[in-house]
């Protein structure tokens, strides 16, 4: 009884480790590929339209609702110490530094990454990516890398966006609904946040999440099975696998950049 | 949709993204860490320099005239050497005096700087050579204890003796 | 002789493809689907492979294509083993195939034209000008010149499947692969698609390999027909040959008799144990 339950464990973490490593093996020569899309813009920038332009509005919006929460929550703490006048520092270090690129990573995931991953999963359902092989054409350089390119660029720009609004949305909530003083609003906030160490690892964090992200869609639209299930069961697990690993790496950035 | 337009479209969202990151570099941050206005160097040596670390500001009358550039230990006096960047357009007097102060009861360590009395100004590579070291806060407990054991020793001797 | 490069001789005598002696299953330990398999594919010639469903047909063509490597014996192709060539290799012996897979396999996002184009754009340094001519020549070979600037969804099944063999004939290849084509098409595509297997083939001069459950169109255009059954050969011949076979197993098929060596009903436990009916044995 406990020999099978070993002998299930032992497994399961084989396959697991196998995969681990096909998908490494992958990701190296997908990135690898990148520099040589220097010639082949058109298809990095159809890609980059796809997903950066089309999760532009969701992620503005979004970035300016949750200003508005941090406008309206930070203040309501911040005002029991006293202390309403950092409200511009509050908003934009929780922005800059976690929410930023954190959520706009999720959102990112939910949507851009959905939508890859789907794709990709109906090309190898429809022997899309078999008659490219067929072709001589590496569906590795051809399809995932200009793919891969496009998030690794559209994340950063996206977590800006989303911090941008979300500043925003703070200051329209502090300073115009609740009437925190505007100078002290931002003035706390450019004493308090440092742009090489704030900005600077936000920026770093979004570039790390975006590759994370995107590739993790890319694969699970690669080893889909070529069934509507199989699809639909990539897709999901591309959500929870990317949210996952956005979250634990966030842990492990914050820990190496603000010690 | 046509190529120009695609391409039209994807660098407006990235122009929009740019803008963003413009915006949190210059508007949200702080961005006189990154001032590019000409300093000169001049350099200090403290007994202590605390918790003081390089890019901290360095204040004269409250307002922030340089940034430590670097910190280093002269083993030969066995002292720390703070080098200072001071901007090019504040000149203080060679016998002005360093000292390195505490912002709040327990915030960051800032260095500042008393202008002195003489006609000559410091200049590239100047030493100062008046300086106060941090204050730590064990010396000073010690210190304290110190002072009141003398106190009491002092106050310990026997009363005059009245025949 | 001509020199002792294997490659030069392999253009003179040798057979374009051949499968030698191939064991395949899809995983070790899994049941072979084929098993000493031995075929030839000569120069010029249109060869049908027909065989019952699984029968492994689909997985000689992908086997010729490298997509899949056998466990055991060797794959050929213009004398060089399949198996043994490194990424380059293969590349370039697959620039030398078409392969038209079952319902096109057209990339959606992609206009016609530039489904055809594709290959061409992939390949070399053509200027577009080139490419164009080239791309009208191959639509127009299928009968669809017109129809360049629609997308995949806007045409109809049977087109599709032109569109994907004008895409397949890009690069003039040596020997194009053909899995169902005849699936599903009405009876004017069927000819259509037929005629224009036999044409293409013998304006390139290659070889083409039908996979078909078609018998009636496949023996129309073939040189030579391969059956597989249990993944072996189990008759081979001209078309004539085939049908005046006397093999159990060909006739089955060619006749398309409901029962016989391929069963009707699923192996499996017998009709009595299922409703639980003992038969009635007679005493007298």
């Amino acid at each position: 009884m406990i020999l099978r339950a070993f002998r299930y464990l032992g497994q399961h973490t084989l396959r697991y480790l196998a995969v681990l490593g096909y998908a490494s093996r992958m990701f190296g020569i997908v990135l690898c590929a990148i520099p040589r899309l220097g010639r082949r813009l058109r298809l990095v920038m159809d890609q980059l339209y796809f997903v950066g332009n089309h999760s532009l509005l969701i992620i503005a919006v979004s970035g300016l609702f949750v200003g508005f929460v941090l406008g309206l929550q930070g203040y309501y703490t911040l005002n029991k110490y006293g202390s309403e006048q950092a409200l511009g520092l509050l908003v934009a270090l929780s922005l800059v530094r976690e929410l930023g690129p954190v959520v706009t990573a999720l959102l990112f995931a939910g949507r851009a990454g959905t939508s890859l991953t789907a794709e990709i999963g109906l090309m190898r359902a429809g022997e899309q990516l078999a008659a490219m092989e067929m072709m001589a054409v590496n569906p590795l350089s051809r399809i995932l890398a200009p793919r891969l390119c496009a998030g690794i660029i559209a994340m950063p720009l996206l977590a800006a966006v989303f911090s941008a609004a979300g500043i925003f949305g703070g200051y329209l909530v502090g300073v115009g609904l609740i009437g925190v003083d505007t100078g002290a609003f931002w003035s706390q906030m450019q004493a308090g946040i440092d742009v090489t160490g704030d900005v600077g690892n936000g920026v770093l964090k979004s570039v790390v999440f975006g590759v994370a992200v995107t590739f993790i869609a890319l694969f699970q639209g690669y080893e889909a099975k070529p069934t509507p299930e199989g699809v639909a069961r990539a897709t999901t697990r591309t959500v929870v696998l990317a949210s996952l690993t956005v979250l634990g790496l966030d842990f492990l950035l914050t820990a190496l950049m603000f010690h | 949709m046509n190529k120009s337009t695609l391409d039209a479209l994807v660098g407006l969202f990235v122009l929009v993204g740019i803008v963003a990151l413009l915006f949190l570099a210059l508007k949200v941050g702080n961005m006189s860490a990154l001032s590019f206005t000409p300093t000169y160097m001049v350099s200090a040596h403290f007994e202590n320099i605390g918790g003081l670390k390089v890019r901290a500001p360095v204040k004269s009358a409250g307002v922030v005239v340089g940034r430590v550039a670097g910190i280093s230990f002269d083993d030969q006096r066995y002292q720390a050497t703070v080098t200072i960047a001071l901007e090019q357009r504040y000149h203080f007097p060679k016998d002005s005096s360093a000292k390195i102060l505490t912002s709040g009861l327990l915030g960051e360590q800032y260095v500042g700087l008393e202008a002195g009395g003489e006609s000559d100004s410091l200049a590239e590579g100047s030493i100062m050579s008046m300086t106060q070291s941090a204050i730590v806060l064990e010396n000073l407990i010690g210190q304290v204890l110190f002072n009141r054991a003398a106190d009491g020793g002092a106050k310990k001797e026997p009363p005059v003796m009245r025949k | 002789m001509q020199g002792s490069d294997p490659y030069v001789m392999a253009n003179i005598n040798t057979p374009l493809a051949a499968l030698r002696q191939v064991d395949f299953s899809y995983s070790p330990g899994e049941r072979l689907i084929l098993s000493g398999l031995d075929m030839v594919f000569p120069r010029g010639k249109v060869i049908a492979l027909m065989g019952g469903s699984g029968s492994g047909k689909t997985t000689v063509l992908r086997l010729l294509g490298g997509q899949l490597f056998a466990q055991r014996g060797t794959v050929e192709f213009a004398g060089r083993d399949i198996a043994q060539c490194d990424t380059a290799q293969l590349y370039a012996a697959r620039r030398r195939m078409g392969m038209l897979f079952q319902f096109g396999a057209l990339f959606t996002d992609m206009s016609v034209y530039d489904n055809v184009a594709f290959p061409l754009r992939e390949q070399g340094d053509l200027s577009e000008s080139i490419i164009r001519d080239l791309v009208l020549l191959k639509l127009n070979a299928v009968g669809l010149r017109a129809a360049c600037h629609l997308m995949p969804s806007q045409i109809s099944g049977g087109m599709a499947r032109r569109v994907a063999l004008a895409r397949a004939v890009a690069l003039d290849p040596e020997l194009i692969m053909y899995d169902e084509p005849f699936a599903g098409l009405d009876p004017i595509s069927l000819g259509i698609a037929a005629r224009l297997i036999r044409r293409m083939n013998d304006a390139l001069g290659a070889t083409s390999i039908l996979v078909s459950h078609d018998v009636e169109e496949s023996f129309g255009i073939a040189d030579y027909v391969y059956f597989l059954a249990h993944g072996k050969v189990a008759g081979q011949g001209s078309p004539a040959e085939i049908r005046a076979s006397d093999d159990a197993t060909l006739r089955q098929f060619f006749d398309a008799q409901p029962d016989g060596p391929a069963p009707f009903h699923y192996p499996g436990s017998s009709l009595e144990e299922d409703f639980g009916v003992t038969t009635l044995r007679s005493t007298a």
